[in-house]
């Protein structure tokens, strides 16, 4: 069933902050398999010239994937939240996230679209400190696939 | 790693990344299930996945994304070098339970001179064969 189209531009309110943590990093590179050091050695990271280590270009998804839960299980929207599937992920970064930012994510339907019964969804989210400072965008097509489409 | 090799000569269109090839276990799915928080079934759960209708359980794009990008990541030396990165999930990783897991490989090529300083990477993405992300690109900063 095709999506309401009123839900384009529509924009989520804020998530509560993230509070980016040293560790947290830690965890995420050594579950991608990264040893890079400027994930978790502060003077490794400082000899690139970052203040602190610094997030892996990925890393955001950890506050972004959550974020976007508010528009796949709004029930207004009425998403088969059961058939989405990931179907691309971009990234535009200001900066590397690092440990102590507390980031709020802001989602904004970009777009809804339909194609052969599939449902496609395109969620902007913003990912900023609490202070204001746009740190990353991401941008994620969800797709909802179509019914029957199970067993192929 | 060429630090004796000028700028200009390292990033220049047509160069190519050293490429690299990443094995998947079922093991790396848990883990990666635990950092990411996205603990959907159809990444550790062989039942489920042939319920939905995969051929077996299957890698989160989102890793697959994050291994495909230690390519640029590990060629340019700092990873805040990278602005954008984008990639679209064609095929399924499909993470056998036998021992074994999956392969994804992965090359890259300095495809375009941005403004600013800047390069476009086109990374290609394979496993079992089949690429597995389109389109994968990202854009870096030169150092």
């Amino acid at each position: 069933m095709a999506l309401d189209q009123s839900f384009v531009g529509r924009t989520y309110p804020p998530t509560p902050a993230y509070e980016v943590g040293r560790e947290k990093i830690r965890e995420f590179a050594d579950a991608i398999g990264d040893p890079n050091p400027v994930y978790r050695d502060p003077e490794a990271a400082k000899a690139l010239g970052h203040p602190d280590v610094v997030a892996p270009p990925t890393f955001p998804i950890v506050i972004s994937m959550p974020a976007a839960d508010q528009v796949v299980y709004d029930p207004a929207l009425g998403l088969d939240w059961s058939r989405v599937v990931h179907g691309d992920q971009r990234f535009n970064h200001e900066r590397p996230m690092r440990p102590g930012d507390r980031v709020v994510a802001v989602v904004t339907v970009e777009s809804i679209k339909s194609f052969a019964g599939n449902d496609m969804i395109t969620l902007v989210t913003a990912m900023s400190t609490v202070e204001g400072e746009l740190i990353t965008t991401a941008r994620a097509l969800l797709v909802a696939r179509a019914e029957g489409e199970d067993k192929s | 790693m060429t630090e004796t090799q000028a700028p200009a000569e390292r990033f220049a269109v047509g160069t190519l990344l050293p490429p690299t090839s990443f094995p998947i276990t079922r093991k790396d799915l848990v883990r990666y299930a635990g950092a990411s928080g996205d603990f959907n079934d159809i990444h550790w759960n062989g039942r489920f996945a042939v319920d939905v209708g995969l051929p077996d359980v299957i890698a989160h794009g989102m890793y697959t994304m994050a291994v495909a990008g230690r390519v640029v990541t590990d060629w340019i030396g700092d990873p805040a070098a990278v602005e954008e990165y984008f990639v679209r999930f064609s095929k399924p990783v499909v993470v056998p339970d036998d021992g074994v897991g999956a392969l994804v490989e992965v090359t890259g090529k300095v495809a375009k001179a941005l403004d600013g300083g800047r390069v476009q990477v086109d990374l290609t993405v394979q496993s079992a064969g089949q690429k597995v992300l389109g389109k994968a690109t990202a854009v870096v900063r030169i150092p």
